[in-house]
């Protein structure tokens, strides 16, 4: 299976595990959609040097992973490969910033080790709950409350449209390239000459498919209005699970959890 | 070109959000004035078109490696600018979501980025200026590798002062200019290259395509008005939001004020403040005081409950010195193996119902 036919795989994986009936599948999606900025916000605040503070913003996409009943090694494997560009702009942290922040033993560590793995964590956590959000929520109750936060319709209908369209042309593009492939030997990448074919075909094909959509929908009533199906509402759950974590973020963010239980080991051992 | 959340500070992210958020409720107005149902189904297939078509990746001569399409030109040829805006925007939120590019904090800094310059900027005022409506392949040629050009080279600079207002990247403005410029000069030689070919495919195939498409989107002068309005707007709340954000110490800063002994919870804001000496009452060790010869760096790595172990005495400070950062590690140890521990019997107990 080439890397289209994965990730189109990918992608309905992601779709079946929102299909999940644990209480967090069921949890209003503004709520979590709500409680996942606030995390955000809140990991990204913090300066540039901090690492262990850091570390008990974990609990969130642990409890994500945990009580949604996710693939923990599938989440961390989505997390580790798009890792790319954040390492590159962060690995420079290092060669840039070489004043030395603290000596572990007589190794003097710098500023920019520090920031650097700062980043990684900070990338890792941001990650890891977004793709945990989507797992427990799915994108269409995910549009159906940006709809109800506000959000314009044309854009939230857009979403809706694409994610359903996504499979059908993406499995079209998988075939074509399969094809070329098959025939060409399996000589690596497209050449542009053929990418441009390729691409040209699958645009034709799409305006195509548009038009047929369009004349099965005006056949369905379709009146120029999109509605969004409502079901969900905010409830005592809803507003526990957003307050109960805000004041954790509130709590990580402003104490060093930690070093309070470091030294309290340490002391225990004297 | 994806801007990650790892590298955004929240003032920056959130700014983006704000601007990103603007203009997708100006595109989501205009197209619902123009009140094409044909439109709608036709926006959602082209975008699982471009997010198809972004998979596919093709060689590029001479260089060993391989690029892709970005889509936004294609998308502003075939819709319009506004549309097409909202389409990119989609795209990439759906990115975000299934494959984690990007990210959702820094979402606004890429709609902005990819979206708003190749759309509102690059295509009205280059593309359409030099193409005029005319299918003719080299007029076509000319104006999308321009365009690409411009799009590609406004976006990356974007992404360069985005990183650096964020300040979480030690990346030196200049260095990462130079660093950055370049690349995207190759990358929107091609991609306009790569669009040319792909219109010019379509118009011989299927000339209505593109005619269609041309008389579907009038594009007055108060559209290029309000996006330049925009375009300033962004860069006012941009420049603003920074140097609130510059204005707020740096960690290090911080710490060596914290470190020599100074007040630095009023900065900081009330709430932290009630936490702090909240935390002070119920700190294990109670002896809060900072000396000056401990390093900057521990305070912070250890963070601000760095409540030094020990009496204080002079005398005590070797062993303190280290027992800071170590705290900080095994603790941070600890609490990872905590609510790893955690998320294991959240599961058993799923796994038990």
């Amino acid at each position: 299976m080439n890397k289209l036919g994965k990730n189109l795989v990918d992608i309905g994986y992601m779709d079946t595990l929102s299909a999940g009936r644990s209480f967090l599948h069921k949890l209003d999606a503004r709520a979590k959609l709500l409680t996942t900025v606030l995390f955000m916000a809140a990991v990204v605040s913090l300066d540039k040097y901090q690492v262990s503070a850091m570390i008990p913003f974990s609990l969130y996409p642990i409890f994500l992973i945990g009580a949604g009943n996710l693939p923990a090694g599938y989440i961390l494997r989505k997390t580790a490969v798009v890792a790319p560009f954040a390492v590159f702009v962060g690995m420079f942290n290092p060669l840039l910033d070489r004043q030395i922040l603290f000596h572990l033993g007589s190794f003097g560590v710098s500023g920019g080790w520090v920031s650097f793995l700062s980043i990684l964590i900070r990338f890792s956590l941001t990650v890891s709950a977004a793709l945990a959000l989507l797992c427990v929520t799915g994108i269409n109750a995910l549009c159906e409350a940006l709809v109800r936060a506000g959000v314009p319709k044309p854009f939230a209908v857009q979403l809706l449209f694409l994610n359903r369209y996504l499979f059908v042309l993406t499995g079209e593009a998988e075939r074509m390239t399969r094809a070329r492939r098959l025939r060409s030997c399996d000589r690596g990448a497209t050449a542009p000459r053929a990418f441009i074919q390729i691409v040209g075909h699958l645009l034709l094909r799409t305006m195509d498919r548009a038009e047929r959509v369009y004349r099965a929908m005006l056949c369905r009533g379709f009146d120029g209005h999109v509605r969004v199906v409502r079901f969900s509402r905010i409830g005592r759950a809803e507003l526990a699970f957003i307050l109960g974590w805000a004041a954790l973020f509130a709590v990580f963010r402003s104490v060093n959890l930690p070093v309070i239980l470091g030294q309290a080991v340490a002391g225990a051992w004297k | 070109m994806h801007m990650a959340d790892a590298l955004i500070s929240p003032a920056v992210g959130g700014a983006m959000w704000a601007v990103s958020g603007g203009l997708i409720g100006y595109g989501a107005k205009k197209v619902r004035e123009e009140a094409d149902d044909r439109k709608i189904p036709l926006m959602g297939v082209l975008g699982a078109f471009i997010f198809a078509a972004q998979m596919i990746n093709f060689s590029i001569p001479g260089t060993g490696s391989s690029g892709h399409l970005g889509g936004g030109m294609i998308l502003s040829i075939l819709l319009g600018p506004h549309a097409a805006f909202l389409v990119m925007a989609s795209v990439l939120t759906v990115q975000a979501l299934f494959f984690a590019d990007g990210g959702l904090l820094a979402l606004g800094c890429n709609i902005f980025n990819m979206g708003f310059f190749t759309c509102f900027i690059a295509y009205p005022l280059i593309y359409r200026k030099l193409v005029c409506g005319s299918l003719d392949k080299k007029r076509v040629l000319l104006g999308a590798v321009l365009a690409g050009i411009v799009g590609l080279q406004l976006g990356a600079f974007s992404v360069v002062l985005e990183t650096v207002f964020s300040g979480v990247s030690e990346l030196p403005f200049k260095t990462f200019v130079f660093l950055m410029q370049p690349i995207h000069l190759a990358i929107g030689l091609v991609e306009g290259l790569v669009t040319a070919g792909v219109v010019s495919f379509a118009t011989a195939a299927r000339p209505e395509i593109l005619t269609a498409a041309a008389e579907r989107t009038p594009l007055g002068g108060s559209v290029k008005k309000a996006a330049l309005g925009i375009a300033g707007a962004a860069i006012l709340i941009g420049t603003g939001l920074s140097w609130f954000a510059s204005a707020d110490p740096d960690g290090l800063e911080w710490a060596m004020l914290r470190t020599s002994g100074q007040e630095a919870l009023e900065s900081r804001g009330k709430l932290r403040g009630v936490l702090a000496s909240w935390q002070e009452k119920t700190a294990f060790l109670p002896d809060y005081s900072f000396k000056k010869d401990v390093s900057a760096a521990e305070a912070v790595l250890a963070g601000k409950a760095a409540a030094e172990p020990g009496a204080g005495g002079k005398s005590a400070w070797p062993a303190v010195d280290s027992g800071t950062s170590a705290a900080g590690l095994v603790g941070g140890v600890m609490t990872l193996l905590l609510a790893a521990l955690i998320g294991i019997a959240l599961k058993k107990r799923n796994a038990a119902a």
